[in-house]
């Protein structure tokens, strides 16, 4: 009985321990989200009081969603792959000309885009792995035959006709009991596209992944510290070559995801996707030394960053630079948030 | 006593091959003999330089060689101040493409103002202060990216990615996103030719920067700083250096660099497109600085084999873009594959794979030896 006490004592000493550096800045994401949102509804009123509204950004965000879950897991690693935009891309294109052009059906153009990813994943995970490289060399030049690639399938936009692909592409789940009255006074429902569905289920199995998994845990000890990681007994190299091919997976269902939304294949699709995708998981509290992150914090994560953008074209400072502008701002203030805590954190040791 | 002789000499031979191997100019140099080699036989005239009348009049120097040159002006110049920021910081710069943006916007702010015929000490003033100011600001976003390095403890290539997403939409805003044209044909000269010089300016002004750098690190000690701070901040700041002003000294270094930079690009073109203007620079730069044999985890560095590197990079380009079936855009995925090959052979992997190879012959030799003299 006093054991078990005990054990329940410190459970609850280390809860509050871990409070101060993983989940304080998850906690602080998601105070910023909510926040804004708020602020967002309270005084610009415009669209944002309709639920649809938020659906939108998911709607519109469920490619980026499923990337930053996937840079996440890099990043905790310890490594970075900044050639998830260009990918995103490839897969796009990929996919159109194989509907359009060689008669492919939907089911094929999923295993394509899976395996693009999976190619991609697999090689530079390999490279950095095994061959240890620096991963932002070895995923820079992913980017740059990602980006040559595309252009060489094909350099010209291509609309997608194929009937049970647009058709999928148009499927709208509707939400219950939420909705809005429209102007005609007709009442709309909320709707969300298959991807975002997608998506959600990917947040899921990362998330778990993650928590409860061996897999996940050995992702964290590898980027806390790899040389202890490897005197545990984890395979370290094994560790992050699998975070590699999982995010090269991720770019995949990603690409795929971006393509139904987009409905077409282009080279200038998803450009920057993966300054976004590293934005997000910074917001969302995952430090780029490794080591810490959450799912759950890219999450909220890229609603933030979608949010702002939102925010910032309905203000009606329709120019796009203020988009930018607001995201680096806010990119800097998460930075120097992350930097004073890991302080306090070494200040503690 | 001659096998004797024969042993020493080759053994002296192999140590010269592996000092070779091992100098950190032998893979630019080795890549560029290939691209020299492979132009040759594929275009015998790729190389020849023509004096020809331009379309102003003036007779001025053409040629795949003059325009490779030219165009890796910014590259070098930006090469030079990546190399020193990745000794000192152990990260890359990867806002140097968006700040190019800022500098050229800022230069064009004040230039465009003036009357295209105004005098020529007027207009020498003119250039001067746009220089000047544009240096300034430059140097200042250098120093905010240092600052968030140097202070802040954050990883360089993130600390940078703030300017990377927002800097192009500073440029933008600075010029209120307006299409500006210079139409003062003395504005073009620093980008393109001055009457009555053969040489593109460009190649001038990266000359001077080379010697300006040469000098000072021959005369200061910002090489052993820097060097020291990147291989051991801790111990460095225990011998009395501050690595913090070293890391921030090094990003204004890169600031004043990418000043040079963007006045060239809008000087080239009088003109600016904010979100096109030295498009994925930065990723050439540290690639050039990789290519160079630098640790990109910072410490020693060779600025020579940087330079060489940059070059190389360039060469590659042009290359590329001789090959006519090749459309402009998709010649990133052969630069990758290219590239990918150069990192693997440089990698220390397999530098290692090659000496154990090397050592297990070796090592057989011997025991046959043995062997031998037993029997």
């Amino acid at each position: 009985m006093s054991v078990n006490t005990n054990a329940l004592g410190s459970n609850k000493l280390k809860r509050r321990a871990s409070l101060t550096d993983t989940n304080l800045l998850l906690i602080i994401t998601i105070a910023v989200f909510i926040v804004m949102y708020i602020c967002a509804v309270l005084f610009l009123k415009k669209g944002f009081t309709k639920p649809q509204m938020f659906f939108n950004i998911l709607n519109e965000n469920a490619s980026l969603l499923v990337l930053s879950c996937g840079m996440t897991l890099v990043m905790i690693t310890g490594g970075i792959d900044i050639s998830v935009g260009q990918v995103t891309s490839l897969v796009c294109m990929a996919c159109a000309v194989h509907l359009e052009k060689n008669g492919g059906n939907v089911f094929t153009s999923i295993l394509l885009a899976l395996g693009i990813g999976l190619a991609f994943g697999i090689v530079q995970g390999f490279l950095v792995a095994y061959m240890e490289f620096q991963p932002f060399i070895v995923t820079l030049a992913g980017l740059f035959f990602a980006k040559g690639m595309t252009t060489i399938v094909c350099s010209d936009r291509v609309p997608v006709t194929y009937e049970p692909f647009v058709k999928l592409c148009r499927t709208e789940i509707t939400i219950p009991f939420l909705g809005s009255v429209n102007k005609k006074g007709i009442y709309v429902p909320a709707y969300v596209e298959v991807g975002v569905i997608v998506a959600l289920i990917v947040v899921v199995v990362l998330f778990c992944l993650l928590r409860w998994t061996k897999l996940g845990r050995n992702f964290y000890a590898v980027g806390g510290n790899n040389q202890s990681a490897n005197m545990l007994g984890i395979n370290v190299k094994l560790t992050k070559f699998l975070a590699h091919v999982l995010c090269g997976l991720c770019a995949g269902i990603g690409g795929y995801l971006f393509f139904l939304h987009a409905c077409s294949g282009s080279p200038l699709h998803a450009q920057g996707a993966e300054m976004n995708a590293i934005a997000s998981s910074i917001i969302g509290g995952t430090l780029l030394s490794g080591g810490v992150g959450n799912i759950a914090g890219t999450l909220f994560g890229v609603l933030s960053l979608s949010t702002i953008k939102m925010i910032v074209t309905s203000l009606g400072l329709e120019d796009a630079w203020w988009t930018n502008i607001t995201v680096g701002v806010m990119l800097c203030i998460f930075l120097l948030v992350q930097s004073v805590i890991l302080a306090r954190k070494n200040n503690k040791k | 006593m001659t096998t004797d002789t024969k042993v020493q000499s080759k053994g002296s031979a192999g140590e010269f091959f592996g000092k070779i191997i091992r100098n950190q100019l032998f893979i630019p140099i080795v890549a560029l003999t290939l691209l020299v080699i492979f132009n040759l036989i594929s275009d015998p005239g790729f190389f020849k330089i023509a004096l020809e009348p331009s379309s102003t009049g003036n007779l001025i120097l053409s040629g795949n060689l003059i325009t490779i040159i030219d165009n890796a002006s910014e590259l070098v110049i930006l090469a030079i101040g990546m190399t020193l920021v990745t000794s000192a910081s152990g990260g890359q710069d990867i806002s140097v493409g968006a700040t190019i943006a800022i500098a050229g916007s800022t230069v064009l702010r004040i230039v465009k103002g003036y009357a295209p015929d105004i005098p020529g000490s007027q207009f020498a003033g003119m250039i001067i202060v746009s220089f000047l100011l544009c240096v300034v600001v430059s140097a200042l976003f250098g120093a905010f990216n240092g600052a968030l390095v140097a202070f802040f403890k954050i990883q360089p290539m993130v600390a940078t990615l703030i300017l990377f997403t927002a800097g192009r939409s500073i440029a933008a805003w600075i010029n209120n996103n307006d299409n500006i044209s210079i139409n003062d044909k003395r504005f073009g000269y620093f980008g393109n030719f001055i009457p009555g010089i053969p040489v593109p300016t460009p190649v001038f002004i990266t000359i001077f920067c080379i010697i300006v750098i040469a000098l000072v690190l021959k005369f200061t000690n910002l090489r052993l700083y820097s060097q020291s701070v990147g291989i051991n901040a801790s111990s460095s700041r225990l011998n009395g250096i501050n690595p913090k002003m070293i890391k921030l000294l090094t990003f204004v270094i890169l600031g004043v660099c990418v000043a040079v930079c963007g006045f060239i690009k809008v000087s080239r073109t009088s003109s600016i497109t904010y979100s096109v203007i030295a498009n994925n620079i930065e990723m050439d730069a540290i690639l050039a600085v990789a290519l160079g044999g630098n640790n990109l985890g910072g410490g020693k560095f060779n600025l020579t084999s940087s330079v060489l590197g940059a070059y190389v990079i360039q060469f590659l380009t042009t290359t590329l873009y001789k090959f006519k079936e090749i459309d402009s855009s998709s010649i990133s995925a052969y630069k990758a594959v290219v590239v990918i090959l150069l990192i693997i052979i440089s990698s220390p992997f397999v530098r290692k794979l090659i000496e154990d190879f090397k050592n297990k012959r070796e090592a057989a030799k011997a025991e046959a030896a043995v062997g031998k003299e037993k029997a």
